[in-house]
C-alpha cells in the first residue's frame, strides 16, 4: 500500500520534471527535415539512375538506400546525426536513415564494453525488433499468398 | 511529368509521413524503436493488399525513403519469391529482397563503431 503512494509521488515527479516539447515547432521541424531526407534520396536515386541507365527500379532504389544508410552511419560515427535528431524527432526516424542511425548508435556508445558484448550485441537493441517484426511479417504476407496460389 | 514538381510531391509527402511519426512520439510517448516498427508494418501491410505499387509511383522517394518501404520490400519479396519458388519462398523472400539494406546498415556500423569513439552527451 504504501509503494503504491510512493510511486505514484514519484511518477508525478517525474512527469513534472521531464521536459515538455512544444508540439507545432517539432512537427514543423520533424516535417521539413523529413521531407528534405526524402527530397535528398530522391536525388541520389536520380544521380544513379543517370550514371547507370539500365538499373532497374528495383535495383536503384537498393543502391539509393545503401547509399543513405552509408551517409547516416557516417554522420552518426562523427556525432552529426544525433543533434539532427534532438532538432527533428522524427524526421530523423522515420527515414531509412533513422534505421541505420538506430543500429550505429549503440554500437559506438558500448564500444566501450568490448566488441562482442559491446558493438555486436548492443547492435540490436532497436534494430532487431525491427528486423524481428520484418522477417516474422512477410513469412505470415509469403504464407498467405502461397495458399492462396495454391487454389 | 516536371521534375520541380516530383520534388515537391517528394518533399510534401516524405515530410507528412515523418511528421505523423512526430505526432506519436508527442501524444502517444511510443519509443523510436516502436515507430519504427509501426511505420514498417504499415509497408508491409500495404504491399500485402497491392496499394504500394501505386503510391510508390506517385511519392516515389517519400514512401520508399521512410522506413514503410522497408517493409513494402520484405513483403514484396515475399509475394515474388512465393510466386516464383513456392513453398520455400515463405522462408526466403523477405530477406533476399532487403539483403541489402540490412547488410548496409549492419556492415556500416560496425566499421564506424571500430573507427569512431562516443561522443560524450553534453
Amino acid at each position: 500500500m504504501e509503494d503504491k503512494k510512493r510511486n505514484e509521488a514519484y511518477n508525478k515527479y517525474v512527469a513534472a520534471k521531464i521536459p515538455k516539447t512544444k508540439p507545432w515547432p517539432a512537427l514543423f521541424n520533424s516535417f521539413w527535415v523529413g521531407g528534405l531526407i526524402c527530397m535528398f534520396g530522391q536525388g541520389i536515386n536520380d544521380i544513379f539512375l543517370l550514371i547507370f541507365p539500365n538499373l532497374s527500379q528495383q535495383t536503384g532504389w537498393a543502391l539509393t538506400l545503401i547509399t543513405l544508410i552509408f551517409i547516416a552511419s557516417f554522420l552518426t560515427g562523427i556525432g552529426v546525426y544525433d543533434q539532427i535528431g534532438k532538432f527533428a524527432g522524427g524526421g530523423s526516424i522515420v527515414p531509412i536513415t533513422g534505421f541505420s542511425n538506430s543500429i550505429t548508435s549503440p554500437s559506438i556508445e558500448f564500444k566501450s564494453e568490448g566488441i562482442i558484448y559491446g558493438i555486436c550485441v548492443k547492435m540490436f537493441t532497436i534494430a532487431g525488433p525491427v528486423i524481428v517484426f520484418g522477417v516474422a511479417s512477410s513469412m505470415i504476407v509469403g504464407l498467405i499468398y502461397w495458399i492462396v496460389g495454391l487454389f | 511529368m516536371d521534375v520541380f514538381l516530383t520534388y515537391l510531391i517528394v518533399f510534401l509527402i516524405g515530410g507528412f509521413v515523418c511528421m505523423i511519426g512526430e505526432m506519436l512520439i508527442i501524444f502517444t510517448n511510443i519509443t523510436s524503436a516502436r515507430i519504427l516498427v509501426v511505420f514498417e508494418l504499415t509497408g508491409v501491410f500495404l504491399q500485402a493488399v497491392g496499394a504500394y505499387d501505386y503510391i510508390s509511383d506517385f511519392a516515389k522517394a517519400g514512401i520508399n525513403v521512410p522506413i514503410i518501404g522497408f517493409g513494402a520490400s520484405l513483403a514484396k519479396g515475399a509475394i515474388g519469391a512465393v510466386k516464383t519458388h513456392g513453398f520455400l519462398g515463405i522462408f526466403t523472400g523477405g530477406l533476399t529482397a532487403t539483403a541489402g539494406g540490412i547488410a548496409a546498415a549492419i556492415g556500416f556500423a560496425f566499421l564506424f563503431s571500430l573507427i569512431f569513439r562516443s561522443h560524450t552527451k553534453k
